[in-house]
């Protein structure tokens, strides 16, 4: 299998923290691969470099054989790499049914159309494909309420519809389940499991093991801006330097 | 009827039956002399070009009469070198203040919020010091640019349109632009206005600048590249208060560097907010209000405040008299500031939305969404939305 993102001897400095410290990684074509840490352990930072969002001090970032460092943010979208946030990025003002129709009009016009006299009541087929995700992602009953007005784990579920249908060659979810009910979790979990076979590759920052060891082929173990282990679920479970320097004595429990 | 005004057509059709009408149902208010009318439709057009930057995008413009003043001076220029006919005349200002706001607006779009606010406000001014400085040899300063009775006028001269002792006037083939013929002048260019802003709010294109206003950020990592998408919609609203801007010219051939004045900007930001920012009519119904009461109160004096309360006893009337004189005549923008503090306080989202909540007190079903301001994305939406979900 070929790898979809290379990141190589990515540094990363604020001030006197090294956030990142020689970052290698390979992410391969359709595997979901997380990356786990404790808190501040540089994870998020990571995926900001990824996506044009902070350009890190050194090293390069490349994506289908394209170096994506100093890219901006909409072109490294349409690239194919679409990130889904930690805290909830949508358009509150907007109907559920127009935030997810909002990217699908990305995805076909590009990333400046000026069509003044398109009537949007004319865009079934960009609508019926907007409900079907909603469908997917459980929403569609709630397809004309304003997105500000649900609640927090529903906005999580529809900004992962606003990424999906965009269908992305490689999708980063920044903790998809943080401050989800565990029903909703498993959901979750169960969506993304189903939308698997699709092909999308996804990278999935989560502090959550439930879900991380539901859903994960690889895992990569992040702390203090180094990454320290690279490997399938089993090896990562096994491996004393994680154990020691992330999971910690709860994992000798096990 | 939610259907009904969901046709472009139907609205169209309704919209133009208001607007030709306006001198018949203006009549009992004491509204349907054409100086008034014309003043109508003319800030009609310029508050709706406002409202498709800051209703749709969020971003707050306060150098807009910067553009209705260039459309002023070009269209008086087209009058004194080429043609009293209106039409090159209203071409050449939309064409120009299109051009001047692409400049202001490329430079001031690098900056977002207050920053946008403030720069598009330094340009304005800026631009009103040169009119009234630098620029005097085209905008003739102090007195105003005005039409003289040895300008060339190349284009009537070649048609042979006698030369007179008189000051010609401006025409449209022939037909002379005062009066009520002046108003429906203005009149059709209010409905295209009005059309163009329909079209634009109902398109992809109007969504996205919503989305924009929404959320920034969200649509940069969506794949929008967002610069051109609000540079289009300043553009476009410049033009819109460059057309305004010749339309006053053609119904009044002179023009001013007061109309490019920051309170000029300051008006129409009041006009579409005491209306309804991001809603269709509600910058219309802002220029209705505004324009019909400064025409009210400027108007009174205190001769005519003593008639009003002369019901009163004599002693309780002079104290009203007392109260009420500061805020008539040369006062009046005291009213004005006053109404629109009620409104802003009581009404964030305008007389929209107002009629929105009255319109929900008559209808029994709460599920539907209100017709009259389902374009409303004010801030205010979400408070009153949060309750019925």
């Amino acid at each position: 299998m070929s790898n979809i993102l290379e990141i190589s001897n990515v540094n990363k400095t604020f001030g006197g923290l090294h956030a990142l410290s020689d970052i290698n990684l390979k992410v391969e074509e359709g595997l979901i691969h997380a990356i786990i840490g404790p808190n501040g352990a540089g994870k998020s930072t990571l995926l900001n470099c990824c996506i044009g969002k902070l350009i890190p001090d050194t090293g390069s970032v490349t994506f289908n054989g394209r170096d994506m460092i100093g890219m901006q943010p909409h072109d490294i979208n349409h690239a194919g790499m679409v990130r889904v946030f930690q805290t909830p990025e949508i358009f509150p003002e907007l109907s559920l049914l127009d935030n997810v129709m909002i990217p699908a009009l990305a995805k076909r016009d590009g990333t400046f159309k000026f069509n003044p006299f398109a009537a949007m009541s004319k865009e079934n087929e960009i609508r019926e494909h907007a409900m079907s995700v909603l469908a997917d992602v459980g929403l569609d009953r709630f397809h004309d309420q304003h997105a500000g007005s649900i609640s927090r784990g529903d906005k999580r579920r529809l900004e992962l519809a606003m990424g999906l249908i965009q269908e992305p060659a490689l999708l980063l979810l920044d903790e998809p389940t943080a401050g989800m009910a565990r029903h909703d979790t498993n959901r979750t979990i169960d969506l993304l499991n189903q939308i698997k076979e699709r092909g999308m590759t996804k990278i999935i920052i989560e502090h959550d093991m439930h879900v991380v060891f539901s859903l994960a082929d690889r895992i990569s173990v992040l702390a203090q801006g180094r990454i320290i282990e690279t490997g399938t679920p089993e090896e990562i479970r096994n491996s004393q330097k994680v154990k020691e320097a992330y999971l910690g004595e709860e994992a000798d429990d096990e | 009827m939610k259907d009904l005004l969901k046709s472009n057509m139907a609205v169209m059709v309704i919209f133009t039956v208001v607007v030709l009408t306006a001198p018949i149902w203006l009549e009992p208010i004491g509204a349907s002399y054409p100086d008034l009318l014309q003043k109508f439709a003319i800030f009609g057009v310029f508050a709706i070009g406002f409202n498709i930057l800051f209703g749709l995008t969020g971003y707050l413009s306060f150098g807009h009469a910067a553009f209705l003043g260039v459309g002023s001076y070009t269209a008086v220029w087209s009058f004194k070198l080429l043609s009293m006919n209106v039409l090159p005349a209203i071409i050449f200002a939309v064409i120009v203040s299109g051009l001047f706001s692409l400049v202001i607006g490329f430079i001031s779009l690098r900056r977002s919020g207050i920053y946008f606010s403030i720069l598009t406000l330094a340009f304005a001014q800026m631009s009103y010091s040169l009119a009234y400085s630098v620029l005097t040899p085209i905008t003739n300063g102090e007195t105003g640019l005005q039409l003289t009775l040895n300008d060339p006028r190349v284009v009537d001269g070649m048609f042979g349109i006698p030369v007179t002792n008189s000051l010609p006037s401006t025409n449209f083939f022939g037909i002379s632009m005062s009066g009520y013929s002046g108003f429906y002048f203005c009149a059709v260019f209010l409905i295209i206005a009005f059309y163009i802003s329909l079209k634009i709010f109902r398109s992809p294109y109007g969504m996205k600048l919503l989305a924009i206003k929404s959320n920034q950020t969200r649509m940069k990592y969506t794949g929008f590249n967002t610069r051109p998408y609000l540079l289009s919609a300043f553009v476009i609203s410049g033009m819109f208060a460059g057309l305004a801007g010749s339309l006053m010219a053609v119904t009044d051939p002179l023009a001013g560097a007061e109309r490019m004045q920051w309170t000029a900007s300051g008006e129409v930001v009041l006009m579409t907010i005491l209306g309804g920012m991001g809603t269709l009519i509600g910058p219309l119904l802002g220029v209705g209000i505004i324009k019909y009461f400064e025409n009210i109160f400027s108007a009174l004096n205190e001769a005519a405040l003593h008639e009003a309360f002369s019901f009163l006893p004599e002693f309780l009337g002079n104290i009203m008299v007392v109260i009420a004189n500061p805020f008539v005549g040369e006062g009046w923008h005291l009213t004005l500031g006053a109404l629109f503090m009620i409104v802003v306080i009581f009404l964030p989202g305008g007389v929209m939305e107002g009629i929105g909540r009255i319109a929900k007190l008559f209808r029994k079903d709460k599920a539907g969404s209100d017709v009259l301001t389902e374009d409303v994305v004010a801030s205010s939406s979400e408070k009153t939305d949060g309750g019925k979900s």
